[in-house]
């Protein structure tokens, strides 16, 4: 084919846009920024990760999301979820040991690889490019790889990054459901639902309802057939998981902010800053 | 003069200014223009008027007048745009118009780009090969449900502002390596036709370059029909291709349905 020679170069950032193509990038890089910052030092923390549970009898068991499933608790820590006692062996022992260092490379993943992330921390954090129509950094050039080339052909691995994230979802689906219980001292479990219940109950429907609406998920139940009338079953997973991919970037927002605001909230509670209110 | 805000209707003539990219392959500079603007009025309509009253010697590519063509593509105040589907009224009226060619594409005169190269790509792609037919009279049986998606990649009037905006012709320059989301859209609509047999999978990876499409998303943002390219058309011509050369367990299902 032949090579066609373009009319104007654009420097960085140059367009002869007038409306406010900066403001979206802006906010993407703010709130994931924001998100990326508090989770890291969440997850290093390996403290005030719960609340309830034979440690603290009476209140309703929450279990931050940034914390589960709990592998092995932290040092001196009984939260009551852990699957085993003590640490791992194999931790590195100059290593600050945190469950959640266990945990979050899973979510972290499957948010990464996630399409509507990538179209949009591409724009944010490395302009590639900033905003439709608005000049790139000259250094790439020619040299643009996409995702065709090492680094970023590693994001077709997001279907798997998926599996992991379907499981967590049943994972973390218990959490709510356990939340609804609390333990006296006597070891006996009542049940009850406090707010913290309902913050933990609609923090898996957020995130269900961003991972069911994933494209990779899309495909597999249906997308990659050209034959919807052959199965009446593809047929409605396919619109139904449509109507929620059509949503995927509301998912993704509401469920970031809300899974974050999660941990916040255990956090404080943990702390003694805020009250888990009984509803009954 | 009107006092309408930008984005209602305007009911008063009005004088609005206009840069309007004048030049060639040579190179060229905008030149502004005074334009009376009346109710009702688009982008194109001014540019006639600028032709018909002020400079008979500027260049501009249209035909329909109705966003059926897909001829009149330009950049208006910086946007991939149809100039005879933006009205006047929703641009701001204190501000002067910018006008200026397609920038992915070589330059002819003035607002007028060689897109020559949109049809050369699409005689590349494998054309529609459909199975035998169902029916003894030589028709096929098809439902609403199987052709639903293809029909929306219908709806596109190859006004090629999607390869326009796109950063990998626009900014990268890729036209050798990456067919763009035009086209993309016109392999989804093959692809996902159940009477078709063909398998352009292998292309899309290897010559068309759908990896270069980093999901920006400023293809589905210009166009003007509304189509959903990057979700209903290159994301799952992406997972098709994953299908296909990356994920090694349908690679291993294929290899045992043979």
């Amino acid at each position: 084919m032949t090579k066609i020679s373009l009319p104007q170069a654009r420097g960085f950032l140059q367009t002869n846009r007038k409306d406010l193509w900066w403001l979206q990038p802006l906010v993407v890089l703010l709130g994931f920024g924001a998100f990326i910052v508090y989770s890291t030092w969440a997850a290093l923390q390996g403290s005030h990760y719960f609340i309830g549970g034979p440690s603290d009898p009476g209140a309703q068991q929450l279990l931050s999301p940034f914390y589960s499933p709990v592998v092995w608790d932290a040092a001196n820590l009984k939260s009551g979820h852990a699957w085993f006692e003590g640490l791992p062996a194999w931790w590195p022992a100059w290593m600050i040991f945190s469950p959640a260092l266990l945990i979050l490379p899973f979510p972290g993943l499957f948010r990464f690889t996630c399409y509507y992330y990538r179209g949009a921390y591409y724009k944010a954090f490395w302009g590639d490019p900033v905003s439709c129509a608005v000049g790139e950094p000259k250094f790439r050039g020619d040299n643009y790889r996409g995702e065709e080339k090492f680094p970023l052909i590693f994001q077709n691995v997001h279907r798997y990054a998926l599996y992991i994230a379907i499981v967590f979802i049943f994972l973390l689906a218990f959490d709510a459901w356990t939340s609804l219980w609390n333990v006296d001292s006597t070891g006996a479990k009542h049940f009850g639902v406090s707010v913290g219940s309902l913050v933990l109950t609609m923090n898996v429907v957020l995130l269900g309802g961003y991972t069911f609406g994933c494209h990779c998920w899309r495909h597999l139940v249906g997308g990659k057939h050209d034959c919807m009338s052959c199965s009446k079953m593809r047929q409605n997973a396919y619109s139904r998981v449509s109507w929620l991919n059509a949503r995927h970037m509301l998912f993704a927002w509401m469920s970031l902010f809300w899974v974050g605001f999660t941990d916040v909230y255990v956090r404080l509670c943990s702390m003694g800053v805020w009250t888990d209110y009984r509803i009954f | 003069m009107s006092s309408a805000p930008a984005g209602t209707t305007s009911t008063e003539t009005r004088i609005m200014n206009f840069r309007v990219w004048r030049g060639d392959a040579n190179g060229g500079a905008f030149v502004e223009y005074s334009v009376e603007v009346t109710p009702g009025m688009v982008v194109l309509d001014c540019i006639h008027k600028i032709q018909a009253e002020q400079a008979q010697d500027l260049a501009c590519r249209w035909n329909c007048k109705a966003g059926k063509c897909g001829s009149c593509s330009a950049e208006i105040n910086g946007k991939p745009s149809l100039m005879c589907m933006t009205r006047m009224d929703t641009l701001p009226k204190d501000e002067t118009v910018m006008v200026e060619p397609m920038q992915a594409f070589p330059i002819l005169r003035d607002l007028v780009t060689d897109v020559s190269w949109n049809y050369e790509v699409k005689k590349k792609i494998k054309p529609f090969k459909p199975r035998a037919p169902d029916n003894a009279d030589g028709t096929w049986t098809t439902y609403q449900v199987d052709v639903e998606r293809a029909q929306e990649f219908r709806k596109c009037i190859e006004c090629f502002l999607c390869q326009d905006v796109c950063h990998v012709l626009r900014d990268h320059h890729k036209h050798d390596e990456f067919i763009g989301p035009r086209f993309l859209v016109f392999t989804a609509a093959l692809e996902m036709n159940p009477l078709d047999t063909e398998d352009r999978i292998a292309d899309l990876k290897k010559r068309d370059g759908i990896g270069y499409c980093n999901i920006g998303k400023c293809c589905t943002k210009v166009c003007p029909e509304h189509i959903t390219i990057t979700d209903n058309a290159i994301i799952p011509l992406k997972e098709r291709v994953v299908d296909e050369f990356y994920d090694p367990i349908t690679r291993l299902f294929r290899m045992f349905k043979g």
